[in-house]
């Protein structure tokens, strides 16, 4: 545990850190291959409705001393469809199946009348409508649309237009790949799907959020010097909050995870499964798009902008500039505007890693000031 | 305090910069330090008054949605006697009425669908009032604003039984009409004309000719005879012969006996909004009355939103308000300015409620206004019911109840508890996590934590009765990634925190600059919670809305706990030798931190931020 601890002090003070940004072009190539695949899957196997979206058939028996749980497997194994057992006031049971014809309605009359050991004239075979109907459906679309443009701005405002771009791919990415699993895995889509797409849809904003916010903080005055380039600090500040972002996604990622491997694979508590794989796909996908995705395109973004090249201009020819004379960089480190008494400014470290005294001086200021 | 006496060390431009930045660090630590007490108190007695009122009320559970508690399944049947109107479209049309009768604000977990071709299941959970939804899903609350006639008290000598073969015909012609809304709003858009002719044209030119007469002579003829005015109507369209109907009207209005529940049940029934009709209805004195009233002029597909409120004035009591759309303004002004010229009783208007007239207020002025109000002898489920259906529009269908049936949850109990399990054991997996990585640091997230659930439970308990609100087993799930969004407030303040340290301050202006700076971090975030959830709020409907409201409840618990509970005891706690000395087991130990010590050396003698927190 103290490892970790270190992890964080030492991810702090830059002296270790995963290049982010550079290495985007590997996670950018992740991310697409995840997200065609997702799309295949989504397109090949197609989503698996729910009754509660389609409608389907429903069967009213006569009292019965079945009970609930074997007659819904009962009702599964005929029709091979998730089914829906309640049972009623009057004794009997009520079965819900999804995708079911007239026709296959028969056949699983027939079966369920032999297995529950009634007479099958006895059963009432009926189909249903979508408790989930259009009208919900299309509200939905157009709330999610409307937030979606509300968002937008809202970003570009508190932020900038980069950002707001770059969060709205980093959340289709999420749902993309959520949804595309989703797929993949078979399981029946159920209002408890649904939600759990929903709340993915605000988990991945605000996680997107959050480590702009950081990001956003730490980019302030960035073209007033020129030891750093967008890139660089970009990729100081996600390091700068990965412990945050490591602890938020393990807190978040643990219930669920119990849900969906200790509920649904050891215990069989296979309700939860739907909601379950949603949100833990979700939840992983809105973490790691935040920092793999998210960031490195603002910083993309970012380095076309006119000041943002002439500062990598900048900084470049400095940095030539002190390759050429190595130890002319430890004068003018130590003797330039930052005189500083702190040992590690003035040692003469990995420079392209070792990022964070510059920036500590320059985010918050107020140090610099102080001592001097 | 050593604040004063670094001043004349340098009087240089640079300590300047310092006491500008300080001073005002110096105001807000020092309030925030008197403040932590009062904010703790504050939410601690929040959550104890709340409780109290919880356990006052009763209702110390959530309410359980149907899938978790089960509940009660209504089945209705469509009626039988507009064969031709019952159809998918209708009965799709019905289903959304009725799921946003019975779950106006997206919460209380009502089912409602389509079972066959003629029938629709609700399913209510557990615990509702089975009774009035059943009353909101099976009231078909066609409304209609229609010019009364004529009226007199219902006279209950009168033999009862002319009524049933006398009311047979008008039902019988509505046969025809395929959807009577429609047709209402095809009459009406022709009648905002202003004046009492042009209207009449109107009308006529918009339905046959035969039962159109009658009223637009009504109406005309109505600004000098008064009482007269029915008779003289229904006397002229008899002498062009293609209307019996009228002179029956008049026929059975002489018969018709109000007081008589049967056939109360049977007046006016099926009557075309374009038609006058006959109508019953009680007085203010609870007296039966009847009415021949003119075709409607304003129909409940005007109505853009009804309010059930208690009237303060005069003779108090609950009306329902409604307000119309502007198309409904236009025809509202241009009825009621036409009936205010006329006599009493024509100049009043009739409010029909599924044939019944349920107010009968007259006019003496045009009302422009865009609203009107149905005062009758409500008691407040009444006036909110009827506001609700009136909201939501009428249904295309009438329903019968079919049968009611109680249902057990749809998700089995056995399963349930293995969840309920597996959340827990991933829960403890949380805790240990906590207080693996932050060490004494998590008591204050494990406590944020338990208040923060705490607030969510009774509110959600206290919810259950007041709007309905219902636990569905999604809502559970929702609630366990809150937890995650909640812990993470904790943990971007903490990681603020420890960052301060690691600069090398002492631990309570670590807390004190890190704080505002958590603080935007948390407010910017959970702003896109809330937006998501308020813009799905109010677009969207059903579950959904639900679950927006799920979300939007979290979201501000969270920034009420951070803000009033986190933050305070966090600044309590720092006071605390444990923690300000950082023991290894705080989670602030600065050299597990990594903090430099060289680092704290060079500060700690200038350094500014430690004296001015004294």
């Amino acid at each position: 545990m103290s490892k970790l601890g270190n992890l964080g002090a030492r991810l702090h003070r830059g002296e270790i850190g995963y290049d982010f940004v550079r290495n985007r072009k590997i996670w950018y190539g992740i991310s697409i291959l995840i997200t065609i695949t997702a799309i295949l899957g989504l397109t090949v196997r197609g989503l698996n409705m729910g009754i509660e979206f389609q409608g389907g058939a429903v069967f009213t028996t006569p009292k019965t001393s079945v009970s609930v749980a074997q007659a819904e497997e009962i009702a599964q194994d005929s029709s091979g469809h998730e089914a829906v057992v309640q049972k009623l006031g009057t004794g009997g049971l009520r079965i819900q199946i999804a995708g079911i014809d007239t026709a296959k309605s028969d056949h699983i009359k027939a079966d369920l009348a032999k297995d529950l050991k009634v007479d099958p004239e006895k059963i009432n075979a009926d189909l249903v409508g979508p408790s989930w109907g259009e009208q919900i459906a299309n509200k939905a679309w157009q709330g999610l649309a409307i937030f979606m443009v509300l968002v937008v701005i809202y970003l570009a405002i508190a932020f900038e237009w980069r950002m707001a771009v770059a969060a709205l791919v980093a959340l289709i990415h999420d749902i993309t790949i959520t949804v595309g699993i989703y797929a993949l895995v078979g399981f029946e889509v159920t209002p408890g799907t649904v939600i759990g797409l929903l709340t993915i849809l605000g988990y991945s904003l605000y996680d997107t959020v959050v480590v702009f916010d950081s990001l956003k903080e730490s980019t302030k005055d960035l073209t007033k010097q020129t030891r750093w380039t967008y890139s660089d600090v970009a990729n100081r500040s996600i390091n700068a909050t990965l412990v945050r972002s490591i602890n938020t996604t393990v807190v978040a990622l643990l219930p669920v995870a119990g849900l969906l491997f200790i509920g649904g694979g050891v215990l069989g508590a296979g309700t939860l499964n739907d909601i379950s794989l949603s949100l833990f796909v979700g939840l992983a996908a809105g973490a790691y798009s935040s920092i793999f995705i998210a960031t490195p395109l603002v910083a993309d973004l970012k380095e076309r902008e006119p000041q943002m090249k002439a500062l990598k201009k900048r900084v470049l020819a400095k940095r030539a500039q002190a390759a050429a004379g190595e130890e002319l960089v430890e004068a003018r480190t130590v003797g330039g505007p930052l005189v500083d008494d702190e040992p590690q400014d003035a040692a003469p470290a990995v420079v392209g890693q070792r990022n964070q005294p510059a920036a500590r001086n320059r985010g918050r200021g107020r140090p610099s000031g102080k001592r001097r | 305090m050593s604040w004063p006496p670094t001043r004349p060390r340098g009087a240089g431009r640079p300590e300047r910069e310092y006491e500008k930045v300080a001073a005002p660090k110096k105001g807000r630590s020092a309030s925030a330090q008197g403040k932590p007490g009062r904010s703790l108190a504050l939410i601690l007695i929040a959550i104890a008054a709340l409780t109290g009122g919880m356990f006052a009320s009763g209702h110390t559970t959530p309410r359980l949605g149907i899938d978790l508690a089960g509940g009660t399944s209504i089945t209705l049947k469509a009626k039988s006697g507009q064969e031709s109107a019952i159809n998918k479209t209708n009965l799709d049309t019905a289903v959304d009425i009725m799921e946003r009768r019975v779950n106006g604000l997206g919460v209380s977990e009502a089912e409602v669908q389509t079972q066959g071709d003629r029938n629709i299941i609700v399913n209510i959970p557990k615990g509702t009032n089975s009774q009035q939804a059943r009353e909101q899903v099976g009231t078909t609350a066609k409304l209609y604003f229609r010019p009364v006639l004529t009226t007199e008290l219902a006279n209950p000598p009168a033999s009862a039984d002319p009524t049933p073969s006398a009311s047979g015909s008008p039902s019988k012609k509505a046969d025809g009409t395929a959807s009577p809304s429609s047709t209402a709003t095809s009459s009406g858009s022709a009648t905002p004309s202003a004046t009492a002719t042009s209207q009449g044209r109107a009308v006529t030119d918009a339905l046959k000719a035969d039962a159109t007469t009658s009223p637009s002579a009504a109406q005309s003829a109505s600004a000098s005879p008064s009482a007269k005015a029915s008779t003289s109507a229904d006397a002229s369209p008899s002498a062009n012969g293609s209307d019996a109907a009228a002179a029956k009207l008049q026929q059975q209005y002489a018969t018709l006996d109000c007081s008589d529940a049967a056939a109360r049940a049977k007046t006016g029934v099926g009557a075309k909004p374009t038609e006058p009709t006959l109508a019953c209805g009680q007085n203010a004195q609870k007296q039966w009355q009847k009415y021949i009233l003119g075709p409607a002029e304003v129909a409940g597909t005007d109505v853009k939103k009804a309010q059930a409120v208690y009237d303060t004035q005069g003779a108090g009591g609950w009306k329902v308000t409604m307000d119309f759309t502007s198309a409904g303004t236009k025809k509202f002004a241009s009825i009621t300015g036409k009936l205010a010229q006329n006599q009493s009783p024509q100049n009043q208007f009739a409010i029909v409620l599924d044939g019944e007239v349920v107010s009968d207020p007259y006019v003496r002025e045009a009302l422009t206004g865009g609203n009107a109000e149905i005062s009758g002898s409500f008691d407040q489920t009444e006036a909110k019911n009827l506001a609700n259906v009136l909201s939501y529009g009428a249904l295309p269908l009438s329903f019968e109840e079919q049968s009611v049936t109680t249902v057990t949850a749809a998700l089995g109990g056995e399963q349930l508890n293995a969840g309920l399990i597996a959340g827990a054991i991933g829960l403890a997996l949380v805790i240990v996590y906590l207080v693996a990585y932050y060490r004494g640091l998590s008591l204050i997230a494990i406590a944020s934590l338990l208040v923060s659930a705490a607030l969510t439970y009774v509110i959600m308990s206290l919810l259950g009765p007041t709007i309905g609100f219902a636990l569905n087993l999604p809502a559970v799930c929702g609630a366990i990634v809150a937890i995650g969004i909640t812990a993470d407030s904790f943990i971007v303040f903490f990681e603020r925190i420890r960052d301060e340290i690691r600069e090398g301050r002492s631990l309570r202006p670590s807390v004190e600059r890190a704080w505002p700076r958590a603080r935007r971090t948390i407010l910017v975030s959970d702003f896109v919670s809330f937006l998501a959830a308020a813009v799905l709020f109010v677009v969207t409907v059903g579950k959904v809305q639900g679950f927006a409201f799920t979300l939007g409840l979290t979201t501000i618990f969270d920034v009420v706990v951070v803000f009033l509970f986190t933050k305070p005891l966090m600044t309590i706690l720092a006071r605390k030798k444990f923690f300000a000395d950082g023991h290894s087991w705080s989670g602030l130990d600065p050299k597990r931190l990594g903090a430099k010590p060289p680092l704290r050396r060079t500060r700690r003698p200038s350094a500014p931020v430690d004296p001015k927190e004294a």
